[in-house]
């Protein structure tokens, strides 16, 4: 059992944010790295990044938006609950090295994931330009912790409601255009915007790296859920990835597994509505 | 009776003795076991069917060597609590033995009564055995050795795992287990289904372990929260790999990655380890297929068979690429997958699968294969036949064609030799590896066998730990 240690709500109750003292994990996580979760004795195996780790405190910071079932149920957890499992750190680590400009592009919880990888490219000693998107103001999560990550941060939105009026896609663009020597994106966030990312990067011929979320299991390797296909070959993105060459990744593949089992997490979502008094 | 035996008198001849159990239309409906399991009468009618002979071949062909006569005769006596330590001896999980063994390959295929009729149903006596002791409630704490100061961490807690844990913290040795899924129990847990090994069969052998002070640590994936050399670093005299092999094999045929297509590993995980059939009171989805096929012909292949089923599937079909002599299952699963409807499509292999705009699987190309000359295995090797393609629908694949080594763990372990196939060196007497203070048995090291076959390795293991622990820890081959 792994003690919530802090809870944090975000973005208009869609996103939150746990601190969990898991000492073991905390010790080895480097960025890029996701644990499994468990939150009950029935519940389901969800993979969830890393946001942050303090190792001599023994904790990890877990940041997740609340799409389903299962974060419902970890959403309605407080500071003091238990959560069952916390399997980690799987995955491998961001490969960070000294490259001179990256961006790091972000979009709606994607954000999180990528917080901890903006920082560690910073850390190695890169111009680190990052770009965070968001639907509207109200949804845009982590804008002082990337600032502090970054050098340079840009902020778009959908609806205009704050920073560029537009796409992330948008921002990338000018500054590709802008003849900064770009020699590396990070894209993290909705399949479609990491697609769209990669499009354009690859007409600039800029190597682009993504983080995949297809569906997990075990996260170890044994079962294939989270097969994706880069550059044709069949990967495990819990053991290979979760990070893969953008401009190699069938991203139509890898949104069509994403939704194999819709109508089951609308019957369990459901369900779990029906039986929290809110 | 026993004395009438002892007097050797000549005994009626009475038949091998059928298990009860459900009947296929009514087990289908649900996930409980199948077989009931003997009753005292029946257990002590088969047990008396047992020859006693004086060179019995049925130990030899145990790979744990249980003294089987001997614990038959104390079932004739109606002794079933000596029956059971007499087990114990040798085997430390005969609940799940007498359940999963290939009996058939085994004991009961040497069995001197089995030249002439049918051989004594050692497997059920075993199961009928451990079943009484279990159901007594009285499961004896042995004593152990006084500690030793030495620290024992096994990775894997398999079958392999388990025997060697138990074996060692017996000699008075600290032990430890790390596992990487939630529970403990391997292939007994996430794998092999309710209705064939009843998963709180497996637990009270976990739970006896941590009785007898075993630590168990689940949901410790080696290799990442911990190598193996921070193990040794931490004080771990000596380690043992029992990592299974867990790797699931695909066909690399086009359409493989669509949706509706699971490796066995996968289908099997959710449906077991995660109880999906229990959804939504559990969580993990699985998805219902009608119209099931299920490539390959092993035990995992009629377990995920024989689950489709189990899971509302209209139509169950197992497609093999040999004939049916080849087919590796136990006798019994393909017994009962076949009660149970399963339909099998022999000699024939999917060449691709086919799928709707949503990425779901519709169906399959399949091709008709021949029998050529014998291959490696000894087995007739499978050659196509040109021009006998022909499509097959279906709304749900499952991919049972074997499974392999997962590289997670050695990658992250140097000094650790692979052999081609990526399975872990160890000798085949002692289980030592080329890595100093490290041994590793079971699957890993065999590639896929048997729980008996993990266990014995298990077994090995732990007597050349203990030897190395408490002497002197110098020598390493
Ligand atoms: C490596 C990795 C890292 C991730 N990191 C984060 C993170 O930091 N923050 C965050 O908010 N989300 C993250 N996700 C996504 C997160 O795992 C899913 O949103 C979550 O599983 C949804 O579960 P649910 O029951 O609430 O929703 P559901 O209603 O069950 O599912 C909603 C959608 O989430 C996806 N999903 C469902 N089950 C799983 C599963 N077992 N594994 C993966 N995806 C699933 C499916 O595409 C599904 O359509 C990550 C995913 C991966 C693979
Ligand atoms: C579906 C199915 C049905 C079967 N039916 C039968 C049968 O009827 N009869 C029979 O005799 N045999 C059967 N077998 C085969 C038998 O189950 C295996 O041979 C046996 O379980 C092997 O035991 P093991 O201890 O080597 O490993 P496993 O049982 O595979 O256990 C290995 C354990 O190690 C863990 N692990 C792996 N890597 C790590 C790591 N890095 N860190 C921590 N833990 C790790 C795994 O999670 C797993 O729990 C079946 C197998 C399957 C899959
Ligand atoms: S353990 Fe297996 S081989 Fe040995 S006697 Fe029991 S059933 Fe036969
Ligand atoms: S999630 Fe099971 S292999 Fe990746």
């Amino acid at each position: 059992m792994f003690r919530i240690l802090e809870k944090r709500e975000m973005a208009e109750r869609t996103v939150c944010e746990f601190k969990i003292e898991v000492p073991d994990i905390a010790k080895k996580a480097q960025p890029g790295q996701f644990v499994v979760i468990r939150a009950n004795e029935t519940g389901e195996r969800i993979p969830l990044t890393m946001a942050g780790t303090d190792p001599e405190a023994g904790t990890i910071n877990i940041i997740f938006q609340v799409v389903g079932k299962t974060t419902g149920l970890l959403r309605s957890f407080e500071e003091g609950d238990e959560i069952s499992d916390i399997i980690g750190p799987l995955g491998v680590p961001t490969h960070v090295e000294k490259l001179g400009t990256v961006m790091c592009v972000g979009g709606g919880t994607g954000v999180a994931v990528m917080y901890p990888i903006t920082k560690a490219y910073k850390e190695a000693g890169n111009h680190v330009i990052a770009i965070i998107g968001a639907r509207t103001k109200d949804l845009l999560i982590l804008e002082e912790e990337m600032k502090a990550a970054s050098h340079d941060l840009r902020v778009t939105t959908d609806d205009g409601s704050y920073g560029h009026h537009g796409f992330v896609t948008d921002v990338l663009k000018q500054i590709l255009d802008g003849g900064d020597d770009v020699k590396l994106v990070v894209a993290i966030g909705p399949v479609p915007m990491m697609k769209f990312v990669c499009k354009m990067t690859k007409e600039y011929d800029v190597k682009t790296v993504v983080s995949l979320n297809p569906i997990m299991v075990d996260a170890t390797g044994m079962c294939g859920a989270c097969r994706v296909s880069v550059a044709g070959k069949t990967r495990f993105c819990c053991v290979e990835g979760p990070e893969f060459d953008g401009h190699q990744v069938d991203f139509e593949e890898l949104v069509k597994r994403q939704r194999a089992y819709l109508t089951e997490e609308k019957v369990s979502l459901d369900r779990f509505m029906g039986q929290i008094p809110e | 009776m026993a004395e009438e035996k002892a007097k050797g008198k000549k005994k009626e001849k009475v038949p091998r003795q059928k298990m009860l159990e459900q009947k296929p239309e009514d087990r289908v409906q649900n996930f409980d076991e199948v077989p009931f399991g003997y009753t005292p009468e029946l257990a002590r009618l088969e047990a008396g069917r047992c020859l006693q002979c004086k060179k019995p071949k049925c130990i030899d062909g145990c790979p744990v060597e249980i003294d089987i006569p001997a614990f038959i005769q104390l079932i004739y006596e109606g002794d079933f609590m000596g029956a059971a330590h007499k087990l114990k001896e040798q085997n430390s999980l005969p609940a799940i033995c007498g359940r999963v063994c290939p009996q058939e390959d085994q004991c009961e295929k040497v069995c001197i009564l089995g030249k002439k009729d049918e051989p004594v149903a050692v497997g059920r006596l075993e199961r009928f055995t451990a079943d009484w002791e279990r159901a007594q409630g009285e499961i004896e704490i042995p004593e152990k050795d006084p500690p030793t100061g030495k620290r024992v961490a096994v990775v894997g807690s398999g079958p392999a795992g388990l025997t060697l844990a138990g074996d060692l913290i017996k000699k008075g040795h600290e032990v430890t287990i790390f596992e990487a899924l939630h529970k403990t129990g391997g292939v007994l847990v996430y794998g092999i289904p309710e209705f064939r090994l009843p998963k709180a069969i497996v637990q009270a052998e976990v739970d006896y372990l941590a009785q007898l002070g075993v630590e168990i640590k689940a949901g410790h994936v080696i290799g990442r929260i911990k190598t193996v050399d921070e193990l040794s670093e931490e004080g771990y005299d000596a380690i043992f790999l029992g990592l299974g092999a867990g790797l699931p094999l695909f066909m690399n045929i086009p359409g493989e990655n669509l949706c509706g297509i699971y490796s066995a590993n996968e289908y099997l995980t959710r449906s077991n380890l995660m109880k999906a059939y229990l959804f939504p009171e559990y969580d993990t989805p699985i998805a219902k297929g009608k119209n099931v096929t299920v490539l390959g012909a092993g035990n995992v292949s009629m377990d995920s068979a024989r689950t489709a089923l189990r899971l509302g599937a209209d139509k169950v079909r197992i497609v093999y690429r040999r004939s049916r002599v080849e087919m590796p299952a136990r006798i019994e699963e393909v017994h009962h997958a076949e009660e149970e409807g399963v339909e099998f499509h022999l000699l024939t292999t999917p060449t691709r699968c086919m799928g709707d705009d949503d990425g779901w699987v519709t169906g399959m190309e399949c091709i008709r294969m021949e029998l050529g000359e014998p291959d490696e295995s000894g087995r007739r090797r499978p050659i196509p036949i040109k021009g006998s393609e022909f499509s097959m629908d279906c709304d749900l694949v499952v991919v049972a064609i074997g499974a392999g080594a997962n590289p997670l763990l050695p990658t992250t372990t140097p000094g650790l030799e692979l052999n081609k196939r990526g399975y872990i060196v160890a000798d085949e007497e002692d289980g030592k590896t080329t890595k100093k203070g490290v041994w590793a048995g079971g699957d890993i090291v065999t590639g896929s066998a048997t729980v008996i076959l993990a266990m014995g390795a298990g077994r090995h293991a732990a007597n050349s730990m203990h030897d190395y622990l408490m002497n002197g820890q110098t020598t390493w081959p």
